[in-house]
């Protein structure tokens, strides 16, 4: 293709937070329509916003996440279009000083294959300002019904420059600041409970060309994979337009999912004139410089440098780190196991096949992958279990049963052992009667072994652990076998 | 602001989704263009290196304590309130986007 | 017996004490009087007599058992149609809201409520507090009730008409920029804009959220003064509601004035002022200077700009604020709606009265991209400016004398067709809001038509107990607080 695509995407994330941004009354996702509103969310006459600090704080905390630099004073400004889901039609948004200027998102190529490491990059951010949600439209066949539960939620709208070059930066920009997002507790990111919603603004230009070409806005992408979508739709599309000797039309267009095409919203294509100006109600919050030091201290470690820590620290691949980091709780639940015993490889092992293989076999059909917090698997016991297999009290191979019912049951896995009679025996009086009576059944085995076939005690060796049933300590059965045909020579 | 300036009825009514008659429109249009002349004695001040004034308070720094959920409505209030609602929400005529 | 709605509250207080009478036989007499010269005033738009004379009973009660609420307990209040009480009618005389009820209460309703006072009708004002006459209701004029051909003033001509006509003891209004300090010049008693921040504005719906404030009316000071004491809240639920500690207006009155300085603007005696509202009001301030006090002349140089900034700061504000009114989840809706388009725009111009629409059109222009800088902002940078006047001025003088209005009380119909001269009909009151200032209107005068005059107090920001007490002063040595109007 002639041209490449510029992409800026517009990310609205819900901040986590037990009450509105303007008035006291909870939200929930998925309640039942209009049980979480009061007079300040319903806009009734005489109604006044007072602002929920904790908001200002989270969004903050999300702009220094992002290398953002603070305003010195949080602001209002009121947005004035008529919408029916708008209880007040104007919303409470920044408009001329948003709370987050500049910043940046390290985003990491896909490799050319799983186990490869991608390229990294930084993806530069316009601004991030804090708004409130507006309520929720249904649309039946011959009527619209509007819910206010959301309204009043508190968004933060991250703007990105126009920095994305493809679809597939934008996906891995999409990714990366999701894990960002959730890695500082400021939201759960949950694309389908409208937790995040994107956005996404899309020209095209002539190889190397400079200047930007005529844009157009691409709304209702509720999915990273929506948004994959529609941006090479889009791509298409106006490379078409140009290559027809025709200009893109600068405009909005929504995007159908279900039918993987999107469509212009010239209706809503009159004049855009919100006059904004400073909302008379809500006083100017001056940012307490010492209180955004302490949010910068208190800063999670950003994912990619946790990956990069784990590599050097404890020479862990990348397929595992990949793995690993793109989980805050996962990586959390690593260094908390980490903490009680110091193996990280095969810590690291457990969580990324074991741990990760009974979340997805518990999860219900259709939910996202369950999480630990939901489970009985607490960090004491995979110290442990893996404590008794250095220890050798049981093998690997019964670790992954004893592993299956911890998590399971959240008993520990001594207790596991002890009840199911797991540990390896170690009893040398009952194995090496085993291991006679195996020597005595098999004299082909012996002689090979003694004319230097190592291997040959293998087949000496089953029989013992069939009877007790693998309890055998390997290593120990090994040792014995060669003493006692030694000592019957 | 500019001279001569004579205000478009038709693009601020449509902003302020105001249904005006074309009587309405006529005589308003009159009224309001005498005003805004009136307005333009603010020209002759010179504001240069004022802070504009967006609160009667010089006070800052006001908000609710603690991030702690409160009291909600039932949806009967909604309903009450509500020129038509159906299912606890309030019905509009179809929205297009 | 029949006379207790002329009385004044600490008269009232006496008598219920005395055991002379009780707040329902207050409540009986109130009710008459209106009976009797409502249909000549319509100061109220709704009248709820079964809740008022049980809320009399409450007081009665309450009282008995020894356990009054205080000087408001079992006092008829009455209320501007813009305060939201839980229960009832809310329609800023307004068809927009016409079947509108408040689920809740306004800050300053609860606070009167708990004072023990009798919440009392819905009183009349132009639509959304739109006007200087209350000819702007949707639910008819009110009468001046010293000349039922003249306006009251507005937008709480109710509330003034209400006092002044004895069909209730005391009321409350809104002013956004003149809106109880002008009706009460007009009506001849006393009424009071207090600091912007003082009273909470959480239900009184927002005309100007940046200018407007709640404030008493009533036929003396004192009662003001009381009245202003109930109101006063900090409340967490206004951002703009000060917390301070509160005074007792009412006490400060028992003792002498102080000597004061007190600044007579020159930008409000000239041309434009009514002859006789000029020696009305000179006079008045001569009196304060025979009583010792220091008469300076000061200037508040960008006076004539007011307006100008005014009107662009309050319709801006007004444009914006009356958007929630839309057909949508509370006010009226249009039938004759397709779509939402239509059930937006048909809604408003069904809903709303012309000078609403006027108000809104103008501050939805001098938002709207191109004219923003050149209006709005310019407007705030000259509200800047006249706060600054006021500022300097109150390093010389501890109060500011001028008149409430240009005029006496004009005739209906005198300007409803051309808006700027009824814009310009606000030229002295609309200052102290856009400076946030407290001031009130006492009356200091008759013209020879028997039409009221007021003069303006203004205070420094929370000098409210000082422009009382410079009121009251010359309340009690004139006789004009006695004068009633023959109905
Ligand atoms: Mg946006
Ligand atoms: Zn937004």
């Amino acid at each position: 293709m002639k041209y490449e695509a510029v992409i800026g995407l517009e990310i609205h994330v819900q901040l986590k937070t037990k009450s509105k941004m303007f008035s006291s009354a909870p939200y929930e996702y998925g309640k039942s329509p209009n049980t979480l509103t009061d007079a300040v969310v319903l806009g009734l006459p005489g109604t006044l916003p007072v602002l929920n600090y904790e908001a200002i704080e989270k969004c903050a905390q999300l702009g220094l996440m992002l290398g953002c630099s603070i305003a010195k004073v949080c602001k209002w400004d009121r947005k004035n279009y008529f919408y029916p889901d708008s209880p007040k039609n104007y919303q409470l948004t920044q408009n001329e000083e948003p709370l987050c200027l500049g910043g940046s998102v390290e985003i990491e190529m896909p490799g050319s294959s799983r186990n490869i490491e991608g390229e990294h990059r930084w993806v530069q951010l316009n601004r991030i300002h804090l708004e409130e949600d507006p309520g929720k439209l249904t649309h039946t066949a011959f009527d619209s019904l509007i819910d206010f539960n959301r309204a009043g939620v508190p968004l933060a709208e991250i703007v990105t420059e126009p920095d994305l070059f493809s679809s597939e930066e934008a996906v891995a920009f999409l990714n990366a600041l999701r894990n960002l997002i959730i890695y500082a507790g400021i939201s759960d990111c949950d694309m389908e409970k409208g937790q995040m919603r994107c956005d996404a603004n899309v020209s095209l230009r002539l190889k190397g060309s400079d200047a930007l070409g005529t844009r157009t806005e691409m709304k209702n992408l509720n999915s990273i994979s929506n948004v994959k979508s529609a941006i090479e739709y889009e791509i298409k599309r106006q490379a078409k337009v140009l290559d027809s000797g025709e200009s893109v039309v600068q405009e909005t267009r929504r995007w159908d999912a279900t039918k993987n095409a999107s469509y212009s919203l010239r209706s809503k294509e009159e004049a855009h004139d919100y006059r904004y100006f400073p909302d008379p109600d809500l006083l100017p919050v001056e940012m307490d410089r010492d209180r955004v030091e302490v949010l910068k201290e208190e800063l999670p470690e950003r994912p990619f440098d946790r990956q990069r820590r784990y590599q050097k620290e404890f020479s862990l691949p990348y397929t595992i780190t990949s793995v690993l980091c793109a989980n805050r709780e996962l990586s959390d639940f690593f260094e908390s196991t980490l903490g009680l015993f110091d193996a990280p490889k095969a810590i690291a092992n457990y969580i990324t096949n074991d741990l990760l293989r009974e979340l997805s076999a518990h999860s219900k059909e259709g939910d996202s992958a369950l999480n630990i917090t939901d489970t009985k698997m607490k960090p004491e016991l995979l110290a442990e279990l893996v404590e008794v297999v250095e220890s050798g009290l049981i093998s690997k191979q019964i670790a992954k049963e004893v592993f299956t019912e911890m998590f399971l049951n959240g008993k520990s896995p001594k207790s596991i052992i002890e009840e199911k009679g797991l540990s390896q025996s170690n009893d040398s009086g009952e194995i090496e009667a085993l291991c006679l009576e195996a020597i005595a059944s098999n004299p082909k085995a012996v002689s090979q072994f003694l004319d230097g076939n190592t291997k040959a005690i293998n087949a000496l060796k089953g029989p013992v652990m069939k009877a007790t049933k693998g309890k055998a300590n390997p290593a120990m059965l090994d040792e014995l076998l060669q003493k006692l045909i030694q000592k019957g020579q | 602001m500019p001279k001569d300036q004579s205000i478009d009825i038709n693009y601020v009514a449509d902003l302020a989704r105001l249904k005006l008659s074309d009587e309405e429109k006529e005589t308003m249009s009159n009224q309001l263009n005498d005003i805004l002349g009136h307005f333009e004695q603010l020209n002759a001040v010179d504001v240069s290196g004022i802070e504009p004034m967006a609160h009667a308070l010089k006070v800052h720094n006001v908000w609710r304590e603690g991030d702690e959920a409160g009291p909600v409505f039932s949806p009967s209030v909604v309903n009450q309130l509500a020129p038509e609602s159906r299912d606890n929400q309030v019905v509009v005529p179809k929205v297009v986007e | 017996m029949s006379d207790l709605y002329q009385l004044e509250i600490s008269q009232l207080q006496k008598g219920f004490a005395d055991k002379s009478f009780t707040s329902v036989e207050l409540m009986r007499s109130v009710i008459e009087r209106t009976e009797s010269v409502e249909g000549r005033i319509n100061a109220f738009i709704d009248r709820d007599i079964e809740s008022a004379l049980q809320q009399a009973e409450a007081a009665d009660e309450r009282r008995s058992k020894g356990q009054s609420l205080g000087p408001l307990d079992g006092i008829p209040v009455g209320i501007k149609d813009i305060l939201a009480v839980k229960d009832q009618p809310l329609r800023c005389a307004s068809k927009m809201l016409d079947s509108y009820i408040s689920p809740y209460d306004a800050t300053c309703i609860e606070n009167l409520k708990n004072s023990g006072a009798i919440i009392w009708g819905r009183l009349n004002m132009d639509e959304f507090a739109m006007g200087s006459s209350t000819e702007n209701s949707a639910y008819g004029v009110t009468a001046n009730p010293w000349n039922l051909d003249c306006i009251p003033g507005g937008s709480s001509g109710g509330s003034a008409a209400s006092v002044a006509a004895g069909e209730t003891i005391v009321s409350i209004g809104t002013d956004t920029g003149g809106s109880i300090r002008q009706p009460a010049a007009l009506c001849g008693v006393v009424g009071m804009k207090p600091t912007y921040g003082l009273i909470s504005r959480y239900g009184l719906v927002a005309f100007a959220s940046s200018l407007d404030q709640v404030g008493p009316f009533s036929r003396t000071v004192k009662d003001s003064a009381l009245l202003l004491e109930s109101l006063v809240s900090h409340d967490p639920k206004d951002s703009t509601s000060l917390k301070r500690e509160k005074e007792s207006y009412s006490q400060v009155l028992d003792s002498p004035l102080r000597k004061l300085t007190l600044g007579i603007p020159k930008e409000f005696f000239s041309e434009g002022l009514d002859p006789e509202v000029k020696e009305i009001v000179t006079s008045a301030i001569e009196w304060y200077r025979t009583q010792g006090h220091s008469i300076v002349e000061i200037s508040l140089p960008h006076s004539e700009l007011c307006v100008p900034v005014y009107y662009i700061i309050a319709t801006a504000e007004a444009s914006s604020n009356l958007a929630r009114f839309d057909g949508v989840r509370y006010s009226h809706r249009s039938k004759e709606a397709e779509n939402m388009l239509e059930l937006f725009s048909n809604s408003r111009g069904e809903g709303f009265g012309a000078e609403v629409k006027r108000r809104i059109m103008l501050g939805t222009y001098v938002l709207s991209s191109g004219y923003y800088d050149a209006y709005y902002l310019r407007a705030q940078k000259v509200r800047s400016l006249i706060r600054g006047d006021f500022e300097q001025a109150f390093d010389q003088v501890d109060a500011i004398l001028t008149p409430t209005t240009p005029t006496p009380a004009f005739n209906r119909g005198e300007k409803s067709d051309d808006p700027l001269s009824m814009y310009l009909s606000d030229i002295f009151t609309i200052s102290v809001n856009l400076a946030g200032l407290p001031a009130l209107s006492v009356p200091v005068g008759f013209t020879k038509n028997q039409l009221p005059v007021g003069m303006q107090v203004i205070g420094r920001a929370f000098g409210e107990a000082d422009i009382l007490g410079i009121a009251h002063a010359f309340e009690r040595s004139h006789s004009y607080y006695q004068m009633r109007p023959s109905l």
